[in-house]
């Protein structure tokens, strides 16, 4: 059992990336802020039955998560579309110039990555259908296991997989394209 | 592409297919060597690898954001409020 009188000091280190996951989420500061202020609460009234010495980082996206989806999402008179097309694998790669460009020295992809700004990466991310989204910040920015991101979502580890395996390839292609759109990377057909 | 490092190793093809999970820390140690082991011995797959890892640390670096101020002002002020309601206003010991 955690002791709520501890719940202040217990959950302070997650508010920034709870914060940022809210942001990326609802793609709105006000929005973000509500949805977060609305997680601490939720957890607080909750904390009792929070198992102490478990993981509390994921129990705390857990509550994000669904109150994400039961208040805000619910809102939406029309659901987001969940509708992703396919994109290749290693998308970016071949962009930018694949093996030919590597094989003639040509090709320094960490330089053109580093030319990715915060608004470049994070308009990218908000860019991609919800599920896909999530499962996307969850791994790749948070860093959760396929097993924590299943219970954090509520899905089967399969559909972890394939969300994060479409939502990945969409990902490099959104980056691409804001990249070209920007002057980033060279518009080579490709 | 095509190398092949025997019965016991893993072609280019699976080490590929495997890619993210392997950067998703979610194999077995046994399949992660045998991946490790393809990619030091074939540098195409060694570039799309480290591209993938460079994208990763992109994704990770460029997503943070600072709390405001005011959210934190906002949610202390909440679980306070919280607290007083439950009836254990004043400070526990």
């Amino acid at each position: 059992m955690a002791d709520q009188a501890h719940f202040a000091e217990d959950t302070e280190e997650y508010m920034g990336s709870l914060y940022s996951a809210a942001l990326r989420m609802t793609r709105n500061p006000s929005d973000a802020e509500d949805l977060v202020q609305e997680t601490y609460l939720k957890a607080y009234r909750g904390y009792g039955s929070f198992q102490a010495g478990t993981n509390l980082k994921a129990w705390l996206y857990r509550i994000l998560t669904n109150t994400f989806i039961n208040s805000y999402r619910a809102r939406r008179r029309h659901p987001e579309e969940t509708e992703l097309e396919d994109v290749e694998d290693f998308y970016l790669f071949q962009r930018l110039g694949g093996l030919e460009a590597a094989a003639a020295g040509q090709s320094a992809e960490d330089e053109v990555l580093a030319r990715f700004t915060d608004e470049a990466v994070k308009e990218a991310i908000e860019s991609l259908p919800e599920t896909f989204r999530m499962a996307v910040l969850l791994a790749d920015v948070e860093g959760f296991s396929y097993k924590e991101i299943a219970q954090i979502m509520d899905v089967p580890v399969g559909t972890v997989m394939s969300r994060l395996h479409r939502g990945r390839r969409a990902l490099q292609k959104a980056l691409h394209e804001y990249g070209i759109a920007h002057g980033l990377v060279g518009a080579q057909a490709g | 592409m095509g190398m092949d490092h025997g019965e016991e190793g893993v072609d280019c093809r699976e080490a590929l297919h495997r890619i993210y999970h392997f950067l998703d820390g979610e194999l077995t140690a046994d399949r992660r060597v045998k991946i490790e082991s393809h990619l030091n011995g074939c540098v195409p797959c060694l570039h799309m690898f480290d591209l993938e890892v460079e994208l990763r640390k992109l994704v990770a670096d460029r997503c943070r954001d600072a709390v405001p101020d005011g959210l934190r002002a906002r949610i202390a002020f909440a679980i306070d409020h919280e607290h007083g309601e439950e009836g254990e206003s004043g400070q526990t010991p």
